[in-house]
Protein backbone atom coordinates (compact mmCIF):
# COMPACT_ATOMS: atom_id res chain seq x y z
CA UNK A 1 0.00 0.00 0.00
CA UNK A 2 0.92 3.77 -0.58
CA UNK A 3 0.22 6.82 1.39
CA UNK A 4 -0.74 8.89 -1.91
CA UNK A 5 -0.68 7.12 -5.36
CA UNK A 6 -2.92 8.59 -8.11
CA UNK A 7 -3.42 7.51 -11.54
CA UNK A 8 -3.85 9.38 -15.22
CA UNK A 9 -5.06 12.06 -12.74
CA UNK A 10 -6.07 15.21 -14.46
CA UNK A 11 -7.94 18.78 -13.73
CA UNK A 12 -9.02 20.70 -16.48
CA UNK A 13 -10.83 24.03 -15.28
CA UNK A 14 -13.59 25.06 -16.51
CA UNK A 15 -11.86 27.75 -18.83
CA UNK A 16 -10.30 25.16 -20.15
CA UNK A 17 -6.79 25.37 -18.89
CA UNK A 18 -5.68 21.64 -18.51
CA UNK A 19 -4.16 22.16 -14.37
CA UNK A 20 -3.30 18.66 -13.73
CA UNK A 21 -2.10 16.83 -16.86
CA UNK A 22 -2.07 12.78 -16.45
CA UNK A 23 -0.21 12.83 -12.98
CA UNK A 24 0.98 9.19 -11.16
CA UNK A 25 1.88 9.97 -7.71
CA UNK A 26 3.41 7.00 -5.87
CA UNK A 27 4.62 8.25 -2.21
CA UNK A 28 5.90 4.92 -0.02
CA UNK A 29 4.62 4.65 3.15
CA UNK A 30 6.80 6.36 5.95
CA UNK A 31 8.37 8.96 3.10
CA UNK A 32 8.72 12.43 3.44
CA UNK A 33 7.75 13.52 0.23
CA UNK A 34 8.71 16.94 -1.39
CA UNK A 35 6.40 17.59 -4.10
CA UNK A 36 8.18 20.55 -6.16
CA UNK A 37 7.01 23.14 -9.09
CA UNK A 38 7.08 26.70 -9.74
CA UNK A 39 3.91 28.65 -8.58
CA UNK A 40 0.80 27.43 -10.88
CA UNK A 41 2.07 24.26 -11.89
CA UNK A 42 -0.33 21.95 -10.42
CA UNK A 43 0.65 21.48 -7.16
CA UNK A 44 -1.95 22.83 -5.34
CA UNK A 45 -5.16 21.72 -7.46
CA UNK A 46 -3.45 18.39 -7.23
CA UNK A 47 -4.01 18.53 -3.31
CA UNK A 48 -7.05 19.36 -3.94
CA UNK A 49 -8.09 17.22 -5.59
CA UNK A 50 -6.26 14.08 -3.25
CA UNK A 51 -8.25 15.73 -0.22
CA UNK A 52 -11.84 15.38 -2.06
CA UNK A 53 -12.03 19.10 -2.00
CA UNK A 54 -12.02 18.84 -6.27
CA UNK A 55 -13.36 16.58 -8.45
CA UNK A 56 -10.75 14.90 -10.67
CA UNK A 57 -11.87 15.11 -14.72
CA UNK A 58 -10.26 12.10 -15.48
CA UNK A 59 -8.09 9.66 -13.26
CA UNK A 60 -7.87 8.29 -9.93
CA UNK A 61 -6.42 8.88 -6.47
CA UNK A 62 -6.43 7.38 -3.40
CA UNK A 63 -5.42 8.29 0.11
CA UNK A 64 -3.57 4.95 2.55
CA UNK A 65 -5.34 2.78 0.11
CA UNK A 66 -8.99 4.31 0.02
CA UNK A 67 -10.18 5.73 -3.11
CA UNK A 68 -10.49 9.99 -3.16
CA UNK A 69 -12.88 11.23 -3.50
CA UNK A 70 -15.83 8.67 -3.07
CA UNK A 71 -13.85 7.68 0.54
CA UNK A 72 -13.38 11.34 1.61
CA UNK A 73 -15.67 10.71 4.99
CA UNK A 74 -14.03 7.08 5.71
CA UNK A 75 -10.10 8.61 5.11
CA UNK A 76 -9.43 11.78 5.89
CA UNK A 77 -9.42 11.98 9.87
CA UNK A 78 -6.22 9.87 9.67
CA UNK A 79 -5.09 12.75 6.98
CA UNK A 80 -3.47 16.08 8.57
CA UNK A 81 -3.50 18.61 6.13
CA UNK A 82 -2.56 22.07 5.08
CA UNK A 83 -4.15 23.23 1.90
CA UNK A 84 -3.25 26.98 0.51
CA UNK A 85 -2.02 28.97 3.50
CA UNK A 86 -3.94 28.79 7.01
CA UNK A 87 -7.95 29.69 7.65
CA UNK A 88 -9.43 30.42 10.48
CA UNK A 89 -11.92 32.28 11.92
CA UNK A 90 -10.52 35.76 12.68
CA UNK A 91 -13.18 36.49 15.71
CA UNK A 92 -12.03 33.38 18.18
CA UNK A 93 -8.88 32.39 20.04
CA UNK A 94 -6.56 30.04 18.68
CA UNK A 95 -7.69 27.06 20.91
CA UNK A 96 -11.26 27.72 19.73
CA UNK A 97 -10.54 27.61 16.44
CA UNK A 98 -9.11 24.27 16.88
CA UNK A 99 -12.40 23.10 18.98
CA UNK A 100 -13.90 23.51 15.87
CA UNK A 101 -12.44 22.36 13.28
CA UNK A 102 -12.73 19.25 16.26
CA UNK A 103 -15.91 19.06 16.55
CA UNK A 104 -16.49 18.98 13.10
CA UNK A 105 -14.84 15.03 13.16
CA UNK A 106 -17.61 13.04 13.81
CA UNK A 107 -14.61 10.38 14.41
CA UNK A 108 -12.84 12.62 17.36
CA UNK A 109 -13.46 12.37 20.93
CA UNK A 110 -15.43 14.82 22.23
CA UNK A 111 -13.95 13.84 25.77
CA UNK A 112 -10.03 14.01 24.77
CA UNK A 113 -10.78 17.01 23.08
CA UNK A 114 -9.30 19.61 25.63
CA UNK A 115 -6.38 17.59 25.71
CA UNK A 116 -5.79 16.91 22.06
CA UNK A 117 -5.84 20.36 21.52
CA UNK A 118 -3.47 21.83 24.18
CA UNK A 119 -0.89 19.15 23.35
CA UNK A 120 -1.11 20.36 19.22
CA UNK A 121 -0.57 23.51 20.28
CA UNK A 122 2.02 22.75 22.56
CA UNK A 123 4.10 20.94 19.82
CA UNK A 124 3.72 23.89 17.27
CA UNK A 125 4.75 26.48 20.20
CA UNK A 126 1.33 28.46 20.57
CA UNK A 127 0.17 26.95 24.30
CA UNK A 128 1.02 30.79 25.34
CA UNK A 129 -1.47 32.30 22.69
CA UNK A 130 -3.92 29.73 23.11
CA UNK A 131 -6.73 32.62 24.35
CA UNK A 132 -5.70 35.46 21.74
CA UNK A 133 -7.33 35.71 18.68
CA UNK A 134 -6.95 34.71 15.27
CA UNK A 135 -6.99 38.01 14.07
CA UNK A 136 -4.13 39.21 16.53
CA UNK A 137 -2.14 36.37 15.19
CA UNK A 138 1.31 36.97 13.01
CA UNK A 139 1.88 35.13 9.58
CA UNK A 140 3.85 32.45 11.54
CA UNK A 141 1.85 31.91 14.27
CA UNK A 142 -1.48 31.88 11.68
CA UNK A 143 1.16 29.34 9.51
CA UNK A 144 1.86 26.68 13.08
CA UNK A 145 -1.61 26.80 14.20
CA UNK A 146 -3.01 25.22 10.80
CA UNK A 147 -0.39 23.01 11.51
CA UNK A 148 -1.43 22.16 14.65
CA UNK A 149 -5.13 21.67 13.37
CA UNK A 150 -3.51 18.64 11.34
CA UNK A 151 -1.72 17.49 14.46
CA UNK A 152 -4.85 17.28 16.20
CA UNK A 153 -4.83 13.57 16.27
CA UNK A 154 -2.45 10.88 15.28
CA UNK A 155 -1.94 10.82 11.59
CA UNK A 156 -0.69 8.31 9.21
CA UNK A 157 -0.36 11.24 6.63
CA UNK A 158 0.61 15.00 6.83
CA UNK A 159 -0.22 16.85 3.45
CA UNK A 160 1.01 20.17 4.05
CA UNK A 161 0.99 22.64 0.86
CA UNK A 162 4.04 25.16 1.05
CA UNK A 163 4.31 25.04 4.47
CA UNK A 164 6.61 28.04 4.96
CA UNK A 165 5.10 30.23 2.28
CA UNK A 166 5.18 33.85 4.06
CA UNK A 167 7.44 32.72 6.63
CA UNK A 168 10.98 34.42 7.65
CA UNK A 169 14.11 31.78 7.71
CA UNK A 170 13.98 31.34 11.52
CA UNK A 171 10.09 30.35 11.04
CA UNK A 172 10.96 28.25 7.91
CA UNK A 173 13.63 26.48 10.17
CA UNK A 174 11.07 25.69 12.92
CA UNK A 175 8.39 24.43 10.47
CA UNK A 176 11.25 22.02 9.03
CA UNK A 177 12.08 20.59 12.64
CA UNK A 178 8.53 19.77 13.09
CA UNK A 179 7.98 18.12 9.88
CA UNK A 180 11.04 16.23 10.68
CA UNK A 181 9.98 15.22 14.08
CA UNK A 182 6.46 14.15 12.68
CA UNK A 183 8.01 11.89 9.78
CA UNK A 184 9.90 10.71 13.03
CA UNK A 185 6.99 9.46 14.82
CA UNK A 186 6.46 7.69 11.39
CA UNK A 187 3.65 9.43 9.84
CA UNK A 188 4.43 9.74 6.20
CA UNK A 189 4.60 13.61 5.23
CA UNK A 190 3.57 15.20 1.84
CA UNK A 191 5.04 18.57 1.62
CA UNK A 192 4.51 21.08 -1.33
CA UNK A 193 7.24 23.60 -2.18
CA UNK A 194 8.03 26.03 -4.88
CA UNK A 195 11.68 25.55 -3.23
CA UNK A 196 13.75 23.06 -3.49
CA UNK A 197 16.11 24.34 -0.76
CA UNK A 198 13.43 24.27 1.61
CA UNK A 199 12.44 20.73 1.30
CA UNK A 200 15.39 19.32 -0.03
CA UNK A 201 17.02 18.48 3.92
CA UNK A 202 13.88 16.46 4.92
CA UNK A 203 13.36 14.82 1.90
CA UNK A 204 13.24 11.32 1.14
CA UNK A 205 11.72 11.35 -2.19
CA UNK A 206 10.95 14.46 -4.34
CA UNK A 207 8.07 14.50 -7.57
CA UNK A 208 8.45 17.75 -9.54
CA UNK A 209 5.69 19.24 -11.66
CA UNK A 210 5.72 21.49 -14.51
CA UNK A 211 3.19 22.84 -15.96
CA UNK A 212 0.49 20.20 -14.82
CA UNK A 213 2.71 17.33 -15.20
CA UNK A 214 4.79 15.56 -13.10
CA UNK A 215 8.70 15.40 -14.88
CA UNK A 216 10.40 13.47 -12.47
CA UNK A 217 9.81 11.15 -9.25
CA UNK A 218 11.78 9.58 -6.89
CA UNK A 219 13.89 9.23 -4.19
CA UNK A 220 16.83 12.12 -4.12
CA UNK A 221 20.07 9.79 -5.42
CA UNK A 222 17.95 8.59 -8.11
CA UNK A 223 17.37 12.26 -8.71
CA UNK A 224 20.91 13.45 -8.35
CA UNK A 225 21.44 10.33 -10.88
CA UNK A 226 19.88 11.87 -13.30
CA UNK A 227 22.12 14.94 -13.51
CA UNK A 228 25.24 14.27 -16.14
CA UNK A 229 28.63 15.09 -14.77
CA UNK A 230 30.58 17.33 -16.98
CA UNK A 231 34.12 17.61 -17.68
CA UNK A 232 35.21 21.23 -17.89
CA UNK A 233 39.02 22.31 -19.45
CA UNK A 234 39.92 26.06 -19.21
CA UNK A 235 41.89 26.84 -22.00
CA UNK A 236 42.95 29.84 -24.63
CA UNK A 237 41.84 27.20 -27.46
CA UNK A 238 38.39 26.39 -26.79
CA UNK A 239 37.73 25.45 -30.27
CA UNK A 240 40.61 23.41 -30.57
CA UNK A 241 39.42 21.77 -27.07
CA UNK A 242 36.15 21.44 -27.61
CA UNK A 243 37.07 19.47 -31.12
CA UNK A 244 39.09 16.97 -29.10
CA UNK A 245 36.55 16.49 -26.87
CA UNK A 246 34.24 15.38 -29.30
CA UNK A 247 36.70 13.38 -30.97
CA UNK A 248 36.98 11.49 -27.55
CA UNK A 249 33.30 10.88 -28.13
CA UNK A 250 31.91 13.25 -25.65
CA UNK A 251 28.39 14.20 -25.85
CA UNK A 252 27.12 17.96 -25.38
CA UNK A 253 30.79 19.54 -25.99
CA UNK A 254 30.77 23.55 -26.34
CA UNK A 255 33.37 25.90 -26.41
CA UNK A 256 33.36 29.14 -24.16
CA UNK A 257 34.99 32.34 -25.26
CA UNK A 258 36.45 34.62 -22.60
CA UNK A 259 34.21 37.06 -21.88
CA UNK A 260 31.00 34.96 -22.57
CA UNK A 261 29.85 35.39 -19.07
CA UNK A 262 26.63 32.62 -19.39
CA UNK A 263 26.73 30.64 -16.43
CA UNK A 264 28.81 32.78 -14.86
CA UNK A 265 32.61 31.98 -15.74
CA UNK A 266 34.56 34.82 -17.57
CA UNK A 267 37.25 31.72 -17.89
CA UNK A 268 38.02 30.94 -21.75
CA UNK A 269 37.45 27.00 -22.41
CA UNK A 270 35.84 24.02 -23.28
CA UNK A 271 33.13 21.69 -21.42
CA UNK A 272 31.19 18.30 -22.33
CA UNK A 273 28.95 15.02 -20.72
CA UNK A 274 31.99 13.32 -19.23
CA UNK A 275 29.75 10.16 -19.23
CA UNK A 276 31.88 6.91 -19.41
CA UNK A 277 34.96 8.21 -19.88
CA UNK A 278 37.73 8.34 -17.31
CA UNK A 279 38.54 12.12 -16.34
CA UNK A 280 42.43 11.34 -16.16
CA UNK A 281 42.15 9.75 -19.89
CA UNK A 282 40.26 13.09 -20.91
CA UNK A 283 42.90 15.29 -19.61
CA UNK A 284 45.69 13.22 -21.51
CA UNK A 285 44.32 13.25 -24.70
CA UNK A 286 43.83 17.07 -24.48
CA UNK A 287 47.24 17.66 -23.79
CA UNK A 288 48.49 15.24 -26.40
CA UNK A 289 46.73 17.24 -28.55
CA UNK A 290 48.59 19.88 -27.72
CA UNK A 291 45.94 21.94 -26.43
CA UNK A 292 47.19 24.20 -23.39
CA UNK A 293 45.33 23.57 -20.22
CA UNK A 294 44.88 25.82 -17.62
CA UNK A 295 42.50 24.30 -15.65
CA UNK A 296 40.65 21.02 -15.29
CA UNK A 297 37.99 19.87 -13.85
CA UNK A 298 34.72 17.53 -13.29
CA UNK A 299 31.48 19.03 -12.35
CA UNK A 300 28.20 17.33 -10.95
CA UNK A 301 25.12 19.62 -11.10
CA UNK A 302 23.46 20.18 -7.96
CA UNK A 303 19.69 19.65 -6.97
CA UNK A 304 18.91 23.06 -7.90
CA UNK A 305 20.71 22.82 -10.98
CA UNK A 306 18.66 19.44 -11.66
CA UNK A 307 15.58 20.93 -10.24
CA UNK A 308 15.49 24.22 -12.55
CA UNK A 309 16.55 21.69 -15.66
CA UNK A 310 13.50 20.16 -14.91
CA UNK A 311 11.16 23.18 -14.18
CA UNK A 312 12.54 25.78 -16.28
CA UNK A 313 14.37 29.07 -14.71
CA UNK A 314 12.30 31.14 -12.72
CA UNK A 315 10.08 33.11 -14.26
CA UNK A 316 9.13 31.20 -17.36
CA UNK A 317 5.68 29.66 -15.94
CA UNK A 318 4.23 28.15 -19.21
CA UNK A 319 0.79 28.44 -19.38
CA UNK B 1 -22.18 9.96 15.87
CA UNK B 2 -21.81 13.24 17.78
CA UNK B 3 -23.52 15.03 14.73
CA UNK B 4 -25.03 16.98 17.98
CA UNK B 5 -21.54 17.99 18.56
CA UNK B 6 -20.96 19.56 15.58
CA UNK B 7 -24.77 21.27 15.56
CA UNK B 8 -23.39 22.64 19.05
CA UNK B 9 -19.96 24.18 17.68
CA UNK B 10 -22.43 25.43 14.72
CA UNK B 11 -25.13 26.73 16.84
CA UNK B 12 -22.70 28.59 18.86
CA UNK B 13 -20.30 29.82 16.35
CA UNK B 14 -23.37 31.55 15.18
CA UNK B 15 -25.52 32.52 18.52
CA UNK B 16 -21.94 34.01 20.07
CA UNK B 17 -21.25 36.23 16.78
CA UNK B 18 -21.59 39.70 18.16
CA UNK B 19 -23.20 40.88 14.43
CA UNK B 20 -26.10 38.05 15.19
CA UNK B 21 -25.79 38.76 19.06
CA UNK B 22 -26.89 42.64 17.69
CA UNK B 23 -29.64 41.49 15.63
CA UNK B 24 -31.80 39.83 17.86
CA UNK B 25 -31.37 42.30 20.20
CA UNK B 26 -32.85 44.60 17.66
CA UNK B 27 -35.57 42.18 16.89
CA UNK B 28 -36.21 41.88 20.27
CA UNK B 29 -36.25 45.94 20.76
CA UNK B 30 -38.93 46.22 17.74
CA UNK B 31 -41.86 44.99 19.75
CA UNK B 32 -41.16 47.38 22.33
CA UNK B 33 -41.50 50.27 20.32
CA UNK B 34 -44.35 49.73 18.75
CA UNK B 35 -46.19 48.62 22.07
CA UNK B 36 -45.10 52.10 23.19
CA UNK B 37 -46.50 53.82 20.33
CA UNK B 38 -49.46 52.21 20.05
CA UNK B 39 -49.91 53.11 23.87
CA UNK B 40 -49.17 56.27 23.62
CA UNK B 41 -51.20 56.85 20.20
CA UNK B 42 -54.35 55.02 21.31
CA UNK B 43 -55.74 53.36 18.32
CA UNK B 44 -59.08 54.55 16.83
CA UNK B 45 -61.45 52.12 15.78
CA UNK B 46 -62.24 52.64 12.32
CA UNK B 47 -64.26 49.46 10.69
CA UNK B 48 -64.61 48.71 7.23
CA UNK B 49 -62.33 46.59 5.06
CA UNK B 50 -58.81 46.56 6.56
CA UNK B 51 -55.99 44.42 6.56
CA UNK B 52 -55.69 41.60 9.19
CA UNK B 53 -52.71 44.32 10.32
CA UNK B 54 -55.39 46.81 11.16
CA UNK B 55 -57.88 44.10 12.58
CA UNK B 56 -55.43 43.35 14.66
CA UNK B 57 -54.68 46.90 15.65
CA UNK B 58 -58.54 47.20 16.65
CA UNK B 59 -58.04 44.00 19.09
CA UNK B 60 -55.23 45.62 20.68
CA UNK B 61 -56.87 48.49 22.45
CA UNK B 62 -59.23 45.59 24.11
CA UNK B 63 -56.25 42.99 24.63
CA UNK B 64 -52.53 43.18 25.16
CA UNK B 65 -52.29 39.59 23.69
CA UNK B 66 -52.63 41.03 20.41
CA UNK B 67 -49.60 43.19 20.35
CA UNK B 68 -47.77 39.86 19.56
CA UNK B 69 -49.46 39.35 16.11
CA UNK B 70 -49.06 42.82 15.36
CA UNK B 71 -45.15 42.08 16.11
CA UNK B 72 -44.75 39.63 14.15
CA UNK B 73 -46.94 40.72 10.96
CA UNK B 74 -44.91 44.07 11.47
CA UNK B 75 -41.46 42.68 11.55
CA UNK B 76 -42.44 40.05 8.67
CA UNK B 77 -42.22 42.40 5.96
CA UNK B 78 -38.59 43.34 6.64
CA UNK B 79 -37.16 42.94 10.06
CA UNK B 80 -37.59 38.92 10.44
CA UNK B 81 -36.12 38.55 6.82
CA UNK B 82 -33.41 40.46 7.12
CA UNK B 83 -32.71 38.49 10.84
CA UNK B 84 -32.60 34.99 8.39
CA UNK B 85 -30.87 36.44 5.63
CA UNK B 86 -28.33 37.30 7.10
CA UNK B 87 -27.59 34.00 9.23
CA UNK B 88 -28.14 32.05 6.10
CA UNK B 89 -26.31 34.39 3.16
CA UNK B 90 -23.59 33.62 5.47
CA UNK B 91 -23.67 29.87 5.96
CA UNK B 92 -21.68 28.66 3.78
CA UNK B 93 -20.48 31.69 1.70
CA UNK B 94 -19.21 33.11 4.82
CA UNK B 95 -16.93 29.58 5.23
CA UNK B 96 -16.08 30.09 2.02
CA UNK B 97 -14.80 33.32 2.44
CA UNK B 98 -12.52 32.64 5.24
CA UNK B 99 -11.01 29.87 3.79
CA UNK B 100 -12.55 27.08 6.47
CA UNK B 101 -14.43 25.27 3.89
CA UNK B 102 -11.71 23.70 2.45
CA UNK B 103 -10.52 22.75 6.14
CA UNK B 104 -14.33 21.67 7.61
CA UNK B 105 -14.35 19.57 4.27
CA UNK B 106 -10.62 18.10 5.08
CA UNK B 107 -11.46 17.68 8.57
CA UNK B 108 -13.93 15.56 7.22
CA UNK B 109 -17.17 17.28 7.89
CA UNK B 110 -18.65 15.90 5.36
CA UNK B 111 -20.44 17.63 2.84
CA UNK B 112 -24.25 16.95 3.32
CA UNK B 113 -23.56 16.34 6.61
CA UNK B 114 -22.10 20.53 6.94
CA UNK B 115 -24.92 21.48 4.75
CA UNK B 116 -27.92 19.72 7.27
CA UNK B 117 -25.93 21.09 10.03
CA UNK B 118 -25.86 24.39 8.71
CA UNK B 119 -29.75 24.21 7.82
CA UNK B 120 -30.58 23.22 11.53
CA UNK B 121 -28.36 25.76 13.06
CA UNK B 122 -30.40 28.32 10.37
CA UNK B 123 -34.04 27.09 11.86
CA UNK B 124 -32.96 27.37 15.35
CA UNK B 125 -32.09 30.97 15.10
CA UNK B 126 -34.78 32.12 12.98
CA UNK B 127 -37.02 29.92 15.81
CA UNK B 128 -35.14 31.89 18.40
CA UNK B 129 -35.72 35.12 16.19
CA UNK B 130 -39.29 34.66 16.06
CA UNK B 131 -39.79 33.37 19.38
CA UNK B 132 -38.20 36.39 20.76
CA UNK B 133 -40.43 38.25 18.96
CA UNK B 134 -43.58 36.63 20.18
CA UNK B 135 -42.39 36.68 23.63
CA UNK B 136 -41.11 40.56 24.62
CA UNK B 137 -44.61 41.39 22.44
CA UNK B 138 -46.50 39.35 24.99
CA UNK B 139 -44.01 41.24 28.19
CA UNK B 140 -44.22 44.76 26.08
CA UNK B 141 -48.27 43.96 25.67
CA UNK B 142 -49.57 42.44 29.43
CA UNK B 143 -47.61 45.65 30.42
CA UNK B 144 -49.16 47.78 28.78
CA UNK B 145 -52.65 47.01 27.53
CA UNK B 146 -55.02 45.05 29.86
CA UNK B 147 -54.83 41.08 29.68
CA UNK B 148 -57.61 38.72 29.71
CA UNK B 149 -59.94 35.97 27.55
CA UNK B 150 -59.00 36.53 23.83
CA UNK B 151 -61.52 37.62 21.50
CA UNK B 152 -60.64 36.33 17.83
CA UNK B 153 -60.42 38.21 14.33
CA UNK B 154 -64.03 36.48 13.97
CA UNK B 155 -65.36 37.67 17.08
CA UNK B 156 -65.61 34.74 18.83
CA UNK B 157 -64.11 34.72 22.38
CA UNK B 158 -61.74 31.97 23.90
CA UNK B 159 -59.55 31.79 27.25
CA UNK B 160 -56.34 33.33 27.70
CA UNK B 161 -55.12 30.02 28.03
CA UNK B 162 -56.51 28.93 24.31
CA UNK B 163 -55.59 32.34 23.28
CA UNK B 164 -51.63 31.97 24.25
CA UNK B 165 -51.77 28.51 22.57
CA UNK B 166 -52.84 30.00 19.40
CA UNK B 167 -49.86 32.29 19.49
CA UNK B 168 -48.24 29.69 19.88
CA UNK B 169 -48.63 27.88 16.60
CA UNK B 170 -48.78 31.52 15.43
CA UNK B 171 -44.84 31.66 16.39
CA UNK B 172 -44.35 28.26 14.48
CA UNK B 173 -46.28 29.18 11.71
CA UNK B 174 -44.07 31.98 11.17
CA UNK B 175 -40.89 30.19 12.15
CA UNK B 176 -42.02 27.94 8.82
CA UNK B 177 -41.93 31.02 6.88
CA UNK B 178 -38.51 31.71 8.24
CA UNK B 179 -37.22 28.33 7.59
CA UNK B 180 -38.81 28.14 3.99
CA UNK B 181 -36.56 31.57 3.60
CA UNK B 182 -33.31 30.07 5.26
CA UNK B 183 -33.38 27.26 2.55
CA UNK B 184 -33.73 29.60 -0.70
CA UNK B 185 -30.77 31.19 1.35
CA UNK B 186 -28.21 28.32 1.80
CA UNK B 187 -28.67 27.78 -1.65
CA UNK B 188 -28.14 31.11 -2.53
CA UNK B 189 -25.40 30.84 -0.50
CA UNK B 190 -23.36 27.83 -1.96
CA UNK B 191 -23.26 29.83 -5.02
CA UNK B 192 -20.72 31.96 -3.97
CA UNK B 193 -17.80 33.04 -1.30
CA UNK B 194 -19.05 36.32 -0.59
CA UNK B 195 -21.64 36.37 2.41
CA UNK B 196 -22.66 40.14 1.84
CA UNK B 197 -23.42 38.79 -2.01
CA UNK B 198 -25.70 36.30 -0.73
CA UNK B 199 -27.56 37.99 1.93
CA UNK B 200 -28.17 40.92 -0.38
CA UNK B 201 -29.25 38.60 -3.39
CA UNK B 202 -31.63 36.59 -0.82
CA UNK B 203 -32.99 40.24 0.43
CA UNK B 204 -33.92 41.42 -3.22
CA UNK B 205 -35.99 38.46 -3.81
CA UNK B 206 -38.38 39.00 -0.64
CA UNK B 207 -38.85 42.69 -1.76
CA UNK B 208 -39.19 41.73 -4.95
CA UNK B 209 -41.72 38.56 -4.05
CA UNK B 210 -43.72 41.41 -1.80
CA UNK B 211 -43.62 44.19 -4.74
CA UNK B 212 -44.92 41.33 -7.03
CA UNK B 213 -47.68 40.10 -4.83
CA UNK B 214 -49.13 43.59 -4.21
CA UNK B 215 -49.64 44.16 -7.93
CA UNK B 216 -52.85 43.25 -8.58
CA UNK B 217 -52.19 42.54 -12.56
CA UNK B 218 -49.69 40.21 -11.13
CA UNK B 219 -52.92 38.69 -8.82
CA UNK B 220 -52.29 35.04 -10.50
CA UNK B 221 -48.91 34.77 -9.40
CA UNK B 222 -49.07 35.20 -5.73
CA UNK B 223 -49.80 31.93 -4.13
CA UNK B 224 -46.38 30.89 -5.87
CA UNK B 225 -44.72 33.81 -4.58
CA UNK B 226 -42.55 32.63 -1.50
CA UNK B 227 -43.87 35.48 0.49
CA UNK B 228 -47.23 35.19 0.09
CA UNK B 229 -48.31 32.89 2.81
CA UNK B 230 -46.55 34.34 4.98
CA UNK B 231 -49.54 36.46 7.64
CA UNK B 232 -51.65 33.91 6.46
CA UNK B 233 -51.20 33.08 10.00
CA UNK B 234 -54.38 34.91 10.83
CA UNK B 235 -56.54 32.30 9.61
CA UNK B 236 -55.22 30.73 13.05
CA UNK B 237 -57.14 33.31 14.66
CA UNK B 238 -60.82 32.63 13.64
CA UNK B 239 -63.22 29.71 14.90
CA UNK B 240 -63.05 27.73 13.08
CA UNK B 241 -59.51 27.90 11.76
CA UNK B 242 -58.87 28.43 8.14
CA UNK B 243 -57.16 25.37 7.73
CA UNK B 244 -56.83 25.52 4.20
CA UNK B 245 -55.32 28.44 3.89
CA UNK B 246 -53.14 27.55 6.64
CA UNK B 247 -51.82 24.49 5.19
CA UNK B 248 -51.40 25.89 1.51
CA UNK B 249 -49.32 28.49 3.34
CA UNK B 250 -47.25 25.07 5.01
CA UNK B 251 -46.92 23.34 1.82
CA UNK B 252 -45.92 26.30 -0.14
CA UNK B 253 -42.96 26.40 2.55
CA UNK B 254 -41.74 22.73 2.76
CA UNK B 255 -42.42 22.84 -1.36
CA UNK B 256 -39.52 26.00 -1.27
CA UNK B 257 -37.68 24.50 1.62
CA UNK B 258 -37.39 21.10 0.01
CA UNK B 259 -36.87 22.69 -3.73
CA UNK B 260 -33.87 24.78 -2.70
CA UNK B 261 -32.86 22.65 -0.24
CA UNK B 262 -32.38 19.90 -2.84
CA UNK B 263 -30.61 22.47 -5.35
CA UNK B 264 -28.26 23.63 -2.11
CA UNK B 265 -27.16 19.98 -1.47
CA UNK B 266 -26.81 19.08 -5.67
CA UNK B 267 -24.73 22.00 -5.89
CA UNK B 268 -22.57 21.46 -2.43
CA UNK B 269 -21.97 18.24 -2.86
CA UNK B 270 -20.74 18.20 -6.63
CA UNK B 271 -19.11 21.48 -7.12
CA UNK B 272 -15.35 22.04 -6.10
CA UNK B 273 -14.28 24.14 -3.38
CA UNK B 274 -12.25 26.79 -4.96
CA UNK B 275 -11.93 29.07 -1.86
Amino acid sequence: MTAISTSGLTKRFRGGQLAVDHIDLAVPLGSVYGFLGPNGSGKTTTIRMLLGLAYPTSGTASLLGVPMPDGATTVLHRVGSLVEGPAFYPFLAGADNLARYDAADRTADPATARARITEALDRVGLLAAAKKRYRHYSLGMKQRLAIAAGLLRPRELIILDEPTNGLDPQGTREVRALIRQIAADGTTVFVSSHLLAEVEQICTHVGVMRTGKLVFQGSLPELRRTGASRVSVQTADPEAAAKVLTGLGLADAQATEAGDVQAGDAQAGASAILGDASPEQVCAELVQAGIGVRGFAVVSPSLEDLFVGLTGEGFDVSG
Amino acid sequence: MSAGRFYASELRLVLLRRRNLLLLAVTAVFPLIIGIALRLAAPRPEGGDGGSGLAFFNQLAGNGVFLTFIALSTLLVLVLPVVVAVVAGDSVAGEAGYGTLRYLLAVPAGRTRLLAVKYGVIVTFALCATFIVSAVALAAGAALFPVGPVTLLSGTTVSLAAGLLRLLFVTLYVTAAMAALGAIGLAISTLTEHAIGAIATLMILVVTSEVIDNVPQLHAAGPYLPTHWWLSFDSLLRVPVDTSTLLRGLLSFAVYAVLFGSFAWARFTSADVTS
